[in-house]
């Protein structure tokens, strides 16, 4: 019995697409198995099948050598199979203790049992060195500490198998080397794990093997220890990849925007969410906001493009107050925003691509006369950006936004920002969930930006974008801004510690 | 020669659009009209037969000049599907009552139904044409209010305000008429306008600045409507012997704009006229216009609309305010009719929740609105004829109601058109290939 689980030649079928087309996936005992592939490449739903969320078309699951029906996630508990989501499923006014019995509670005359849950759970935190205070409620914990906590929950199921989806998306670099250390030390004590990512680098440290997912379709196993990280993207995107990001340097001049002593209040929270922020962009070069999510970068971008009224502070586009003006005033200004949504804010998705393309500027001459839009204007606007950003679509100009990918709805967005020729564009993680290739294409548009001596004001969350592409660093922790670097002299791990607030320089 | 007929044919869409609306005439309409005169028959016969040979000719030329489309994945034809299996359901439901109430004359019965405003002459297509109007035009309220994202449940307020003010100015303002009859008409119907849409207002005002959900400020301001126009009734323009309001001025009635020389013996009036012209005018700014583009897309996404630099608080007070104003141009039309008035009742004026109906059944665009209210009034008019047999009118809103559940079930629905859509047409592709390719060859 060499292999714990194997799903043999699944395939799984929505609606016009085949999410697993033939897939295999072989888990020995006691390994780190990872799962790689692009968004959309059918990683999920194959776990989803494995979890008991889908139900398989073809192919069959064995557990142990035996094959198994699972239809239901009671029916993975069962066979021991334990997942982290990657958007936790914890009851956050609950505590440790609470959450990691919940659905498997011990009771003695309709009385909760807590003691022996205490006990247990301090013992597999003893063992498995998961740092956690059972007491505490979830909404007072790090990130880092909630995920320790789902990790507690499988082990306390007494789960064999562990799922991880995604699990570095949201913790910083300390944080994310501690999860490998545990991923280790739960493979040593002979669990077996699934590591679903698309990050190549953590699968180098930690994964023994690796299958690799392309559009549904199985491509390969192959053993990491023996495999290039460039052969696995290979494999992952279908050509050859180049990671390193060409640029040559930044070459600044004068100031397009100031951001004074900016606050913006939170009313819900009773909180100032971004406190006295302070930076400047100068024309020809990126600024790079970094910071891990949630940590005020939505708050400042909105109260900069006018989404948002700042309670205090000041906003100077090329030398004019833009503290107070509207987003059209903004807009017209000189300010392209491609946002952090690109569903909620970026684009309409019931309009077609074309109407799309000119959501700031249907109110231009060039497009309207008397009130009237002139829809061969609209076409002929669409049909050179769709050439000249290369935005694949089904139908052309007439595509509905809803039918595109996300990577050629974000094309979409890049080329409407681009093209409205602004001094200042503003990109909040133009690469969420976008493949490879997107993502490398994205990178380009911003550096080409640059170049053409626009000021650029980048926010990401991706450490690898934040070295790679900009040419100067700011930190922000609980909205304020706790450091500033260049990219050239400052180390990933440097950068961790101020994304985690623990450590901050003086202003 | 044979050969040469058939070639004509296959390769010739007017041609085949002309051979069907002869075998139309000829074998099929005769029977759908055989108890009218034989003159008005032969006028609707062929009327029909052109149009539907028309469509028939633009259905194929389409399907010429678009080889590859898909029909499952047109959003249009996908949806429209979804209003007529809703109809369709609707029907059957009818057809099922109908059967379990009076056996015997079900069949019979059944086609008055679907007969509706052809089931006579031009007296009963005329009927039915002046009891869709306000129909139509509070399903276009509700529908323009829908494409900005906004639910106006409060039509019938807007139209009750808007009946008020006409009425009040057919009665009191005859001196309009005396310098052109048309005047006095004309301002009645503006103020109606202008009544609705200043009611239409409030709640549109109320969800752009202190973000009051539409649906319950529209629902209140219908029982304010409601009560207030009694109250102003009986202020103002009663008549206490008959407890109604007074007779509006001959001035101030609908002009009949000779349609009745179309409709001999009917109710009919200019209202459809008016009707039509705003069908085109919200289509127009709906679908043509920087200001529709900007309705719509703050329907779609509010959120967008704003990133892009949308006022969306003033679209949607001006959304609200035209859907208003078309309500009051409901209630205007509707009591401008000699021989109709208003009445110090409490009650809801249904016809502006119908509006809601004929809105869902006419996927919010406003030609389908005209098509959707058009076929209520025919099926309403089915109603009446209806009473000859042993049946009541009530099954007619039975039927109504079920369609109307049916296209709630849109969603559903649609996902069945879609289903059936797809599954005949993977079954053209891979059974008869040689078709598309003759299509292709013919020109």
């Amino acid at each position: 019995m060499e292999y714990i689980i194997e799903m043999l030649n699944i395939t799984k079928e929505f609606p016009g697409i085949k999410a697993n087309d033939n897939v295999t996936l072989q888990l020995k005992k006691g390994e780190i198995h990872a799962l790689l592939g692009e968004n959309g490449a059918g990683k999920s739903t194959l776990m989803s099948v494995l979890f008991g969320l889908y139900r398989q078309e073809e192919g069959i699951i064995k557990v142990r050598g035996e094959e198994v029906v699972i239809d239901s996630p009671n029916d993975a508990n069962d066979y021991g199979i334990g997942m982290v989501h990657q958007h936790f499923k914890l009851v956050h006014n609950f505590s440790v203790v609470e959450n990691i019995v919940l659905g498997f509670e011990d009771t003695q005359y309709g009385f909760m049992k807590y003691e022996e849950a205490t006990e247990k759970i301090a013992a597999l935190s003893e063992k498995y060195k998961l740092k956690v205070n059972p007491k505490e409620l979830i909404s007072n914990i790090s990130v880092g500490m909630q995920q320790r906590v789902e990790i507690l929950k499988m082990l306390y199921r007494d789960a064999e198998i562990l799922i991880f989806d995604e699990p570095t998306a949201v913790l910083t670099p300390q944080e994310i080397t501690e999860l490998m250390s545990i991923m280790k030390d739960l493979a040593s004590e002979g669990k077996s794990i699934i590591l679903i990512t698309h990050k190549l680098k953590e699968i180098k440290e930690v994964a023994d093997r690796c299958s690799v997912l392309r559009k549904g379709k199985y491509i390969g196993t192959v053993d990491v220890k023996t495999t290039s990280v460039e052969k696995m993207a290979e494999m992952m995107v279908g050509r050859e990849v180049s990671f390193v990001v060409n640029k040559v340097d930044s070459k600044p001049t004068n100031t397009v925007l100031e951001v004074n002593d900016l606050s913006v209040y939170n009313h819900r929270l009773a909180k100032d969410v971004v406190t006295d922020v302070s930076f400047e962009v100068k024309a020809g070069e990126i600024l790079c906001i970094a910071g891990i999510e949630g940590n005020g970068q939505t708050q400042l971008i909105e109260a900069i493009t006018g989404l948002r009224n700042p309670s205090k502070g000041k906003i100077v586009l090329n030398s004019e107050d833009i503290t107070h003006c509207t987003v059209r005033n903004r807009n017209l200004a000189g300010v392209s925003h491609i946002p952090e949504d690109r569903h909620k804010h970026g684009l309409v998705l019931d309009y077609s691509l074309e109407q799309n393309l000119i959501i700031q500027t249907y109110f231009d001459k060039k497009f309207q006369s008397r009130g009237f839009i002139k829809f061969d204007a609209m076409r002929d606007n669409a049909v050179t950006l769709i050439e000249k950003f290369d935005i694949r679509s089904g139908k052309g100009a007439t595509t509905s936004a809803r039918s595109m990918s996300g990577g050629n709805q974000q094309k979409v967005i890049v080329a409407r920002e681009i093209d409205r020729d602004t001094d200042l564009l503003i990109a909040v993680q133009p690469t969420r969930g976008l493949d490879v290739g997107a993502i490398e294409y994205i990178h380009k548009q911003l550096i080409a930006q640059r170049d053409a001596g626009k000021a650029v004001l980048l926010v990401s969350l991706e450490l690898e974008e934040v070295m790679n592409v900009s040419d100067r660093i700011i930190v922000m922790y609980e909205g304020e801004v706790v450091g500033e670097f260049d990219p050239k002299v400052v180390t990933e791990n440097e950068l961790g510690l101020y994304m985690a607030g623990s450590k901050r320089s003086d202003q | 020669m044979v050969e040469k007929i058939k070639n004509y044919f296959i390769t010739n869409y007017l041609g085949i659009s002309t051979g069907f609306s002869l075998f139309l005439f000829i074998f099929i309409i005769p029977q759908l009209f055989e108890d009218s005169d034989l003159i008005i028959s032969l006028i609707r016969g062929i009327i029909f037969s052109i149009v539907v040979g028309y469509l028939v000719y633009k259905f194929l030329l389409f399907r010429r000049n678009n080889p590859n489309f898909v029909p499952s994945e047109s959003k249009l034809v996908v949806d429209a599907g979804g209003s007529l299996v809703a109809i369709i359901v609707g029907l059957l439901f009818g057809l099922l009552l109908m059967l379990l109430v009076n056996p015997g004359q079900a069949f019979y019965g059944f086609s008055i139904i679907l007969r509706g405003g052809l089931n006579r002459n031009f007296k009963s297509l005329g009927d039915m044409i002046f009891f869709s109007v306000p129909i139509i035009l509070t399903g276009l309220s509700v529908a323009f209010a829908f494409r900005t994202g906004l639910f106006n449940i409060g039509a019938t307020g807007q139209l009750t305000m808007g009946a008020f003010v006409a009425v009040f100015i057919g009665v009191e303002w005859g001196a309009l008429g005396e310098i052109h009859p048309l005047l006095h008409w004309g301002t009645a119907l503006l103020f109606a306008m202008i009544a609705g849409g200043l009611f239409g207002a409030i709640p549109g005002l109320l969800k752009a600045y202190r973000n009051v959900n539409e649906v319950v400020a529209s629902i209140m301001l219908n029982y304010v409507a409601m009560y207030l126009n009694t109250m102003l009734i009986v202020a103002y323009i009663y008549n206490r012997d008959y407890a109604r309001a007074l007779d509006i001025e001959e001035t101030a009635i609908t002009p009949i704009m000779n349609l009745d020389l179309i409709f001999p013996g009917s109710a009919i009036n200019g209202g459809i006229v008016v009707a039509v012209i705003v069908v085109i005018i919200l289509h127009i700014i709906l679908n043509k216009t920087t200001f529709g583009y900007e309705l719509k897309a703050v329907g779609f996404n509010r959120n967008a609309s704003k990133y892009a630099g949308m006022n969306s608080k003033r679209n949607i007070v001006y959304a609200m305010m035209i859907s208003g104003a078309v309500a009051g141009l409901a209630g205007g039309l509707m009591f401008l009719v000699a021989g109709k008035h208003l009445k110090p009742e409490n009650i809801l004026i249904p016809e502006g929740f119908t509006g809601i109906a004929i809105s869902l059944l006419g996927l919010s665009s406003p030609i389908g609105v005209l098509l959707a209210g058009l076929f209520y009034g025919s099926l309403q008019q089915g109603g009446y004829y209806l009473q000859l047999l042993n049946f009541t009118p009530e099954i007619i809103d039975i039927i109504i109601a079920v369609i109307i559940y049916a296209s709630a079930l849109g969603l559903v629905l649609q996902k069945f058109v879609k289903m059936i859509l797809k599954r005949k047409f993977l079954e053209k592709e891979d059974g008869e290939p040689q078709d598309l390719a003759v299509e292709g060859s013919d020109e």
